[in-house]
């Protein structure tokens, strides 16, 4: 008791003091936490308006519609010409060709793994995918440059096998992981009431997981598509190792420029307004993808809801 | 006991870049420190006059500006070139406008330039107008294929057809029954300018390939049996196969050497030139950055921008 009521007094003369330096230290941190937060904002709030700012001027010079549809490139002719339709189709197709080749082989690879697998041939797989999403992209490049280029060209009797198909292999091979492990973590989430409830109805397996776990894990599956696409519109160093770079409207079997290989090929050597053209092009791969984050914050938003 | 291992580590490296940091610090704050001394030196010296040179090579008694203009192939050289100059030279400045081998010589022939850049050779009526042309090196490139093409020898003229897409199969210039993968550099590389200006495919090549290096392209050609591509004459080696090049069907066949670059017996190739005055004399500070460029020392300079020195071809 005694003991008590000096803490207590002691307390009593001391307890402003730690708590007015306890108030202190919470308050700095909070602030320090806000202000590593504010970072992040602030460098994507600089980066946008910096792309703006530089992207701008050579639109307006050019034209929107000739740059956004103008199907020629030829940055340093003696009558340059700025179409970067050929670039916007190109990672339109090169895109939509891994996400074809990707999603059925990523998607199958997750339901394997979080319904049908059994523990250890899980892990194992499991390992391996999250090595495969952690391999430097200039490496898939370098294979994709020494083996798929050349099994290309002899394959179809070309002269050079740089083309959008090696690229659009390439990058398949590249969205493989991201797809795989966002749709496993979904099918995953799926409540296990649900699979029993329908194998208790009588469906096999394989139909409980395509009627049942599927359809509720959709919009995770939706988010790890979106997912990849953004990683493969993204993509520019594997992409310039095998693709040619060679400003053609997109074909299967020809060499194409990416928008990403647009701006990384030309701007070491770039001035004036091809310099600036190049900026412009930066800008609207950051339009798209902006576009591919709000579609995929949206599939989420939904995600959670249902 | 994975994470503490992972946070060991992280933190074992922090602590190594840390201390690379600090130590790179040191070492360039004592270097500063040690070329602010050296300033002050200079600036003591140049005060009192009486004292002489103390700083070997380094001439700190010449100073001034000296205005280059004109090619802009010769940027790396330029660069290059105006570094080391003013390593011995602390006090000149060197300034290089690149504009173009044409305004470089306009410049030039008006007197608003110490020193006109071009890189191709002077016309005679330019000569007559009151230039003087000084070859300080060559650029040479070489066109190469794949070493297992049978094809060692072509005109300049079927290049430059190979190049716009009008030939596109090696039968057709005496190879096997392949077609022919045309492989060159991004636009805005000098290589590729250098190249279409020479073969006069100024934007009409038609390209397989458009890779961002001169290793990138002898890799791609070395690697594709129907490859063609061109590359500067200083990354040239074993990989790939140099073609010989004729000027027309009639006259010899010449390998890319720097002996036959700097013979002029080469076809592709063109010179680097400091464009001058002919009845007007240098001022010392753009005297001592002509004779700086022309002189020995710099060969090495010209080698590491990809060009063949011209002091060589003197001896």
């Amino acid at each position: 008791m005694k003991r008590f009521s000096e803490g207590n007094g002691q307390g009593g003369m001391e307890l402003p003091r730690t708590k007015g330096i306890r108030a202190a230290f919470e308050k700095g941190m909070n602030i320090l936490f806000f202000l590593c937060g504010a970072v992040a904002v602030l460098f994507v709030l600089f980066i946008s308006i910096y792309l703006i700012i530089s992207g701008l001027p050579a639109i307006r010079e050019i034209g929107l519609f000739p740059f956004l549809f103008g199907q020629e490139w030829a940055s340093t002719a003696s009558e340059p010409k700025f179409g970067i339709l050929p670039f916007i189709l190109t990672s339109i197709y090169g895109t939509a060709g891994a996400i074809v080749i990707g999603v059925p082989v990523g998607f199958m690879t997750a339901v394997f793994l979080a319904k049908i697998a059994g523990p250890k041939v899980a892990s194992a797989i499991r390992a391996a995918v999250e090595l495969l999403s952690s391999i430097p992209s200039v490496v898939y490049g370098l294979i994709g440059m020494t083996i798929l280029v050349p099994a290309i060209r002899s394959a179809f009797h070309l002269a050079s096998g740089a083309t959008l198909l090696a690229a659009i292999v390439v990058l398949a091979v590249m969205v493989l992981p991201y797809i795989i492990s966002v749709s496993e973590t979904a099918l995953t989430a799926v409540p296990k009431e649900y699979e029993e409830a329908s194998l208790a109805l009588g469906a096999t397996e394989i139909e409980t997981y395509f009627r049942v776990s599927v359809p509720a894990a959709s919009s995770g599956i939706a988010a790890a598509v979106v997912l990849g696409i953004g990683r493969a519109i993204g993509e520019a160093m594997a992409v310039m190792m095998v693709a040619g770079n060679v400003a053609n409207m997109p074909s299967l079997l020809e060499s194409v420029r990416f928008l990403t290989t647009a701006v990384a090929s030309e701007m070491s050597y770039s001035s004036g307004l091809q310099r600036q053209a190049l900026f412009s092009i930066a800008l609207v791969l950051f339009l798209f993808i902006m576009l591919i984050n709000a579609a995929l914050a949206l599939l989420l938003k939904k995600g959670k809801k249902d | 006991m994975k994470k503490v291992m992972s946070m060991l580590l992280a933190a074992a490296l922090c602590a190594g870049v840390f201390a690379g940091c600090s130590g790179t610090d040191t070492a360039s704050s004592a270097a500063d420190a040690a070329s602010q001394a050296d300033a002050s030196q200079a600036d003591a010296s140049q005060a009192d006059s009486s004292e002489g040179e103390e700083g070997g090579a380094v001439n700190t008694e010449l100073s001034g500006t000296v205005s280059t203009n004109g090619s802009t192939s010769m940027e790396e050289v330029m660069q290059g070139l105006i570094e080391y100059f003013n390593e011995e030279y602390p006090n000149i400045t060197v300034t290089y406008d690149p504009t173009g081998s044409g305004t470089g010589i306009e410049q030039a022939t008006a007197g608003s330039c110490d020193i006109g850049l071009s890189s191709r050779a002077l016309k005679d009526e330019e000569k007559e107008a009151g230039l003087t042309e000084t070859v300080v090196a060559k650029d040479g490139i070489a066109i190469v294929v794949n070493t297992e093409n049978a094809v060692s020898e072509l005109t300049v003229d079927q290049i430059t057809k190979i190049a716009t897409g009008e030939i596109t199969n090696w039968s057709e210039v005496g190879g096997a029954d392949e077609e022919i993968a045309f492989i060159g550099r991004e636009a805005g590389s000098g290589t590729r300018g250098a190249f279409e200006e020479l073969t006069g495919t100024e934007d009409a090549c038609s390209y397989a390939q458009e890779l961002t290096s001169t290793g990138a392209v002898r890799t791609a050609v070395s690697t594709t049996p129907g490859a063609i591509g061109y590359i500067s004459l200083s990354s040239l080696d074993d990989s790939v196969k140099a073609i010989a090049v004729k000027v027309d069907d009639a006259s010899e066949a010449v390998k890319c050497t720097e002996e036959t670059v700097l013979d002029g017996s080469y076809a592709i190739q063109r010179p680097f030139v400091f464009a001058t005055k002919s009845d007007a004399e240098l001022s010392e500070a753009a005297q001592a950055f002509y004779d700086f460029a022309t002189s020995e020392d710099a060969a090495q300079i010209y080698i590491d921008a990809g060009v063949v020195p011209a002091s060589e071809s003197a001896e």
